[in-house]
């Protein structure tokens, strides 16, 4: 034996520190990328399916549901519809945004699918589904190819929509 | 098992012929495209080769690693290649697409589904392989000494040398072989003719292994069509067969096994019963030029046997489906009568640690 | 860049994993904090080095942990010209199989020999540890084999 004495003071090794860290070089696809460089210009650009016509926002590149390439982009409105939401009270690592804040779905005017948002400029106890908001972007200048050129979706002052308009992207 | 247990087990098979496959460009590194739009074209290029679609399928089953594109649950995503509407049953793999397809077929001899797509793709350009293959060994005492998978590779090539079993020579002329045959292969990334004293000129990677004994880094995906019984015939005038598969794992301490063969090779080689009738050609999934020597011997395969027509995994060699793609290239031979009875390997872990054998014969 | 190109950006995952090591794998990493090796005892008698819970030739319970080491003989090896970043030595080395005396498994580990030419199948090696201070009960503890008699 080493003749080592710290060990029983320490007791013994119960745990593995293993932590890893891994660099790439992350490509979003063709697809994606019209999808971001439409943010950087300040606009929604969504892709149609060509066999259900469906428009995806963003679009990974292929309809989900018939499994072909969506090639026609589409230029969506800057306006759409709170589809349903959720009140975050929760505080969690990284977060950047002071709580309460309301994370909602949102379906642009002309997409077939609603993508996260987050909306301010409404109290939390007024959210609803089909309230109309519209995108508030970052100035020209900060404009990039990122979500982050989208700062929130706040009101729109439009009437609430209709339930059947948006019943079918629940 | 015994020769009568092996048989029998075999026996009790529904027949499952490979009715189509596909294969994208195999390159060094697809930096334009995400993995639904790498897997697009090929997903459609399976179905089209026999004029299916997605409706004709039972069941989908891919191998992938999201460790690759560090993407989680990117297999997930990858799903939209089909298009899943109405949902269909599907499953998946962290495993290369062979053991997927092994998964699929295994369902298909429950003789509930009678087809089966399967998938496999990976894109090892976006991250350091080095490094991420490190993840995949012992995560207590190998993983946190980052061994690279050549280093892990070139322990096994000394010990091969050390044994008497294989020279660098041999593994250059191993590697010189592949990738001149790599030269008719239109998918391969690396194909070449160059003579084996010329290859031993090359630096050491990590000694013994020279640069051209290591396998490219390749982006590529692929896609298979099984089918069972009727839809068997009805998609291929002539069936090329699964008329055996298994595979075996051996323990992950590089140091508690015989680097130098594979008892898991022999095992499964000889549940799916290779040495039951003559083979033509093996498609062999050696990584590391070396392996190919270790492999032949667990195969029980002699010198009349050609090994690898692809050029193999030096050729092009895109993690996790790599070995999917040696089912596809065997099968491939027999199709086009070149062989009549064929077998197939793919290997997943370091040094050989896991192997899959398929057998496959026409008619 | 052209809009037909697709766009990249630099990514990193970290995971920030800490796994419980269980009685056995416990005992060895406890054994290289405190500076010494430590195997168990398989189904069949046999000692595997870096012990396991189980005998991986047949799934049995492992019995006893018993001392081994501290030298060794060399079983494979391969000469690292060019360490990558995250290798556990940033000057040329050699991983090797080393089966330490007593045990009849290898363990994986760096030999820091200096050269090619200073390390052949069959050397006898010996441990050599990290200051007591600087262990944590981790492979890293180890920092080097080094051939027996020469000089970390």
């Amino acid at each position: 034996m080493s003749g080592q004495t710290t060990a029983e003071d320490l007791g013994p090794v119960t745990t593995l520190a293993t932590p890893i860290r891994l660099d790439f070089e992350f490509t979003p696809g063709v697809a994606q990328s019209r999808f971001l460089r439409g943010l950087e210009k300040g606009r929604f650009v969504g892709q149609r399916c060509p066999t259900c016509g469906k428009v995806y926002v963003p679009s990974r590149g292929s309809c989900p549901t018939d499994g072909v390439p969506t090639t026609e982009d589409v230029d969506l409105a800057n306006v759409g519809t709170v589809t349903t939401y959720c009140v975050v009270n929760v505080p969690f690592a990284g977060q950047s945004i002071e709580i309460p804040y309301i994370c909602a779905q949102v379906l642009l005017d002309g997409a077939d699918i609603s993508f996260m948002g987050l909306i301010q400029q409404i109290p939390t106890d007024e959210i609803r589904m089909g309230l109309r908001v519209e995108a508030v972007w970052v100035e020209p200048e900060e404009l990039t190819p990122s979500l982050a050129s989208v700062r929130y979706f706040r009101p729109s002052g439009e009437p609430d929509a209709d339930y059947e308009t948006y019943k079918d992207y629940l | 098992m015994s020769a009568a247990a092996a048989k029998a087990k075999r026996a009790v098979r529904r027949p499952v012929s490979i009715a189509s496959f596909a294969q994208s460009e195999n390159v060094r590194r697809d930096d334009q495209h995400n993995e639904v739009e790498m897997l697009m074209p090929v997903v459609a290029e399976v179905f089209a080769n026999i004029g299916i679609t997605k409706n004709d399928i039972d069941f989908i089953c891919s191998g992938s690693s999201d460790y690759l594109i560090g993407g989680p649950f990117s297999f997930v995503t990858a799903l939209d290649a089909v298009g899943v509407w109405p949902p269909m049953p599907e499953s998946h793999t962290e495993m290369d697409g062979a053991w997927a397809l092994y998964e699929a077929w295994v369902l298909l001899q429950e003789g509930e589904i009678d087809a089966a797509l399967v998938y496999s793709f990976g894109r090892s350009s976006p991250g350091n392989l080095n490094e991420i293959l490190a993840l995949q060994l012992d995560p207590y005492y190998l993983a946190p000494l980052w061994p690279d998978p050549v280093s892990v590779a070139a322990l096994q090539a000394r010990a091969l040398i050390d044994a008497g079993k294989g020279s660098e020579e041999d593994f250059a002329a191993i590697a010189s072989r592949s990738r001149k045959d790599a030269l008719s292969n239109p998918k391969a990334q690396v194909a070449h003719d160059i003579p084996v004293e010329t290859l031993l000129r090359d630096e050491y990677v990590v000694s013994p292994l020279r640069r051209h004994t290591l396998p490219p880094i390749t982006d590529g995906a692929a896609a298979m069509v099984l089918a069972a019984g009727d839809k068997a015939r009805e998609w291929s005038d002539k069936p090329v067969w699964i008329t055996g598969f298994d595979h075996r794992i051996e323990t992950h301490s590089l140091g508690g096994r015989d680097l130098t063969s594979s008892p898991s090779t022999a095992k499964a080689a000889d549940v799916a019963g290779v040495a039951d009738g003559p083979i033509d050609v093996a498609e062999l999934h050696a990584p590391f030029a070396h392996q190919e020597i270790i492999l032949k011997e667990a195969l029980g395969l002699d010198d009349g046997v050609t090994i690898n027509p692809s050029g193999g995994a030096l050729a092009a060699n895109p993690i996790m489906s790599a070995g999917l793609i040696r089912i596809g290239e065997a099968a491939a031979r027999i199709a086009s009568g070149q062989a009549a009875r064929a077998v197939a390997h793919a290997t997943s872990g370091p040094c050989l640690q896991q192997n899959l054998v398929c057998v496959l014969e026409g008619e | 860049m052209p809009e037909s190109e697709a766009l990249h950006a630099s990514h990193v995952l970290e995971y920030p994993y800490s796994r419980s090591v269980g009685p056995v794998i416990g005992a060895f990493l406890t054994g290289l904090r405190d500076g010494r090796l430590l195997g168990v005892r398989g189904a069949g008698g046999s000692v595997i080095v870096p012990p396991t819970e189980y005998d991986p030739a047949t799934g049995d319970d492992t019995g006893e942990l018993v001392e081994v080491g501290p030298g060794g003989v060399v079983e494979s090896w391969a000469w690292v010209p060019n360490p990558l970043p995250k290798h556990p030595l940033a000057r040329p080395f050699a991983w090797a199989l080393i089966r330490l005396d007593g045990a009849d498994t290898a363990m994986l580990h760096v030999v820091d020999a200096g050269g090619p030419d200073q390390v052949a199948t069959g050397d006898r090696v010996t441990v050599h540890f990290r200051p007591a201070g600087d262990r944590i009960g981790a492979m890293a503890d180890i920092e080097a084999f080094v051939p027996e008699g020469g000089t970390a």
